[in-house]
């Protein structure tokens, strides 16, 4: 008991939960409007890879660590146009284009990492983001080192949540994207495109893939190795439905997932005679009973994985 | 710019999409090659070359092609039936992991060598059959999307392999390393070509494409899967009992990939570790879709998928371009596929 309680009131331990939940963060918002508009975006583990490739690429060729993150997004928007044109415009199966990202946005990732760094046995690492503490607020006891001593993007993960609900709830744009979710055809009735909003709003949710996959290279491993997002896309996916589709619960989500996660690493090392693996599957598993728990509360968005075509029905 | 639905869209279209698809994804890779720096007719020519040039080079080939056969009507069966089975990776490392844990029983060793086979793919199948079940369970008593679980569970599937085969299945004769210990001798597929890795599962994945064909086309079984996936309400409707469809398109989709698993260990590898599988199980998906879920076009899809991995591999030896770019290439022809076949359905107008 001690051991959980010796854990449990580390500092580490909760500095960690925020650092692990910030590519979740941003991975969930961005599935999260993607799902609001009403496509399914399972290309977001290929976009990941993709957006922690270029980030470290960018900085590994002498770019700034900001430049990294928003060539991330970039990159990240580019797949999300490419998914928005193939299944708002096209109307093609959401799952399968997902998927056919994912392949191909990994590989191509793959491929462009190879060729910047075509022999090295160990990945090369970047200098990255260090720890910033905010004046004052992170001399608190206890909260201060464990809130305000992250990481940037940790901080921007955090208003993203933030301004992501003001946007969704509060703003004449929200209200469309919500609304093309769950009707887009009383919105091409009030004037305004599904089309063109479906695709603009997966690339805005691409371009959050893409920065929370550049978290893992700039952040947190300080270099790409193929294979290292390693299904957080996925989890993503499972977390939205946690979230019951709200930023809100969203930001609860990924922080609950990465405290289970950053327990199980600290409870790994001091747990003998439980095979690691055991331990590692503890995320996958843990997302599939928080869709079995949510999936009866659930209120899709009804127009989720339905193309619009316009004289169509 | 406006689509219109084709009213009678055309069978030579529809034979000719997966021909542009490829085309269209060669071209592209083709791009990504001279970018990097080769020649891509030289490219092209050595992918040709290192796939069907030496004899060697041709049953490495068919050798690649045996799993991506399989995994490919893995995923076809399912996606006709609109079962998102994406879990084929997590099916295909459960299937091999159960022929070697199947072979550790003594007495196995000591049946006669056609039986051990026929039992060893068998335990294979159902493995795979289990570890679909449970997604498709959950669908049908919690109403859980299979795709995001199908996907979860590769990560732990492989993550228990991982743990059998550096815990109670581990070889103690590997010299540390962490692999499974190896089937029984009697449980090997035999050879097809002397001196070749290529062995008899080809035949077996022949097989099953023209077996999956005829229960699609000839039975009722396939026509209830068929209607389950263009309209469940529909198909309900019709008196088809979905649940018990959907079980039985899963036994058939989970069963094929856990097949591709024991198949791979029993005819090249001999022994598990988590390096089984370069992800034949994603590739299936690629696969089914370039074949338009068609049981006997999975076999040429599969070889083309092969051709180009096993080409690419010789290919990025000599010219030094890296053998990702097969990955790439494939990838690439699922979403061309998919706009290929959208331009068979629809006609653009302005």
């Amino acid at each position: 008991m001690s051991l959980l309680f010796d854990i449990l009131s580390s500092v580490g331990m909760w500095e960690a939960v925020l650092r692990i939940a910030t590519p979740l963060i941003f991975g969930t918002l961005g599935v999260l409007l993607c799902e609001r508009v009403g496509v399914l975006n399972l290309g977001i583990e290929g976009i990941m890879t993709f957006g922690a490739m270029v980030g470290w690429l960018t900085v590994y060729s002498g770019g700034n660590l900001w430049l990294g993150l928003l060539a991330a997004a970039a990159g990240g928007a580019l797949f999300g146009l490419l998914h928005g044109v193939l299944t708002a415009l096209l109307g093609l199966s959401q799952h399968v284009t997902g998927l056919g990202i994912t392949l191909f946005a990994s590989s191509f990732s793959y491929f462009v990492f190879r060729l910047a760094v075509p022999t090295a046995s160990s990945p090369p690492t970047v200098e990255p983001f260090r720890a910033y503490p905010v004046p004052v607020l992170s001399e608190i006891p206890f909260l201060g080192p464990v809130l305000f001593n992250q990481t940037a993007p940790t901080y921007l993960a955090l208003g993203l949540v933030a301004v992501l609900a003001y946007v969704l709830y509060r703003t004449p744009l929200g209200l469309a994207i919500r609304m093309t979710g769950e009707n887009p055809h009383a919105v091409d009735a009030q004037g305004i495109d599904p089309i063109r909003l479906r695709i603009g709003t997966i690339m805005a949710g691409s371009a959050l893939m893409g920065v929370g996959g550049a978290f893992l290279t700039l952040a947190a491993f300080n270099s790409f190795f193929p294979t290292m997002v390693q299904g957080r896309g996925w989890i993503c996916v499972a977390l939205v439905v946690f979230a019951l589709w709200q930023p809100g619960r969203a930001l609860l989500g990924a922080l609950l997932f990465a405290f289970f996660d950053a327990f199980q690493l600290r409870l790994q090392t001091v747990v003998d005679g439980v095979p690691y693996q055991l331990f590692l599957m503890l995320p996958y598993v843990l997302s599939i009973v928080a869709l079995i728990v949510m999936a009866r509360r659930a209120r899709v968005p009804q127009a989720l994985m339905q193309p619009y075509r316009r004289g169509e029905r | 710019m406006r689509f219109e639905r084709r009213e009678h869209p055309s069978t030579t279209l529809n034979l000719l999409a997966p021909l542009g698809a490829v085309l269209a994804a060669l071209i592209v890779a083709g791009l990504l090659i001279a970018i990097a720096g080769a020649n891509v007719f030289e490219a092209y020519g050595l992918i040709l070359k290192g796939a069907f040039g030496s004899r060697l080079g041709f049953s490495e080939t068919l050798t690649r092609a045996t799993p991506l056969i399989l995994t490919g009507l893995a995923a076809a069966v399912a996606f006709r039936a609109r079962l998102w089975n994406i879990g084929a990776e997590g099916q295909f490392y459960v299937g091999a992991l159960a022929v070697a844990a199947f072979g550790m029983i003594p007495a196995v060793a000591g049946l006669p060598a056609p039986l051990a086979i026929v039992l060893c793919l068998g335990v294979g199948a159902v493995a795979g059959m289990i570890l679909l079940l449970l997604p498709l369970g959950l669908r049908l008593k919690f109403g859980v999307d299979e795709v995001v679980t199908s996907l979860l569970l590769n990560f732990i599937a492989v993550l228990f392999v991982s743990m059998m085969i550096e815990g109670a299945m581990k070889d103690p004769l590997a010299f540390g390393w962490p692999q499974s210990v190896p089937v029984p001798d009697n449980a090997v597929l035999p050879k097809l070509m002397a001196r070749t890795r290529l062995h008899a599962g080809l035949l077996i994945a022949l097989a099953m494409a023209v077996a999956v064909w005829w229960l699609q086309a000839r039975t009722v079984f396939g026509m209830r899967a068929r209607a389950a996936g263009l309209s469940p309400r529909a198909a309900a409707f019709a008196g088809v009992p979905l649940g018990r469809t959907l079980v039985a398109v899963a036994c058939l989709s989970g069963g094929l990939a856990g097949l591709a698993g024991a198949i791979e260990v029993m005819g090249v590898k001999g022994y598990v570790t988590t390096d089984l599988s370069p992800s034949y199980g994603y590739s299936g998906i690629v696969i089914a879709m370039l074949a338009n879920l068609n049981p006997i076009g999975v076999i040429g899809a599969a070889l083309f998928s092969a051709v180009m991995f096993v080409g690419a591999d010789s290919m990025s030896r000599a010219l030094g371009i890296p053998s990702y770019i097969a990955d790439v290439t494939v990838a690439l022809s699922l979403l061309t596929m998919l706009v290929a076949l959208f331009l068979t359905q629809y006609r653009i107008s302005r």
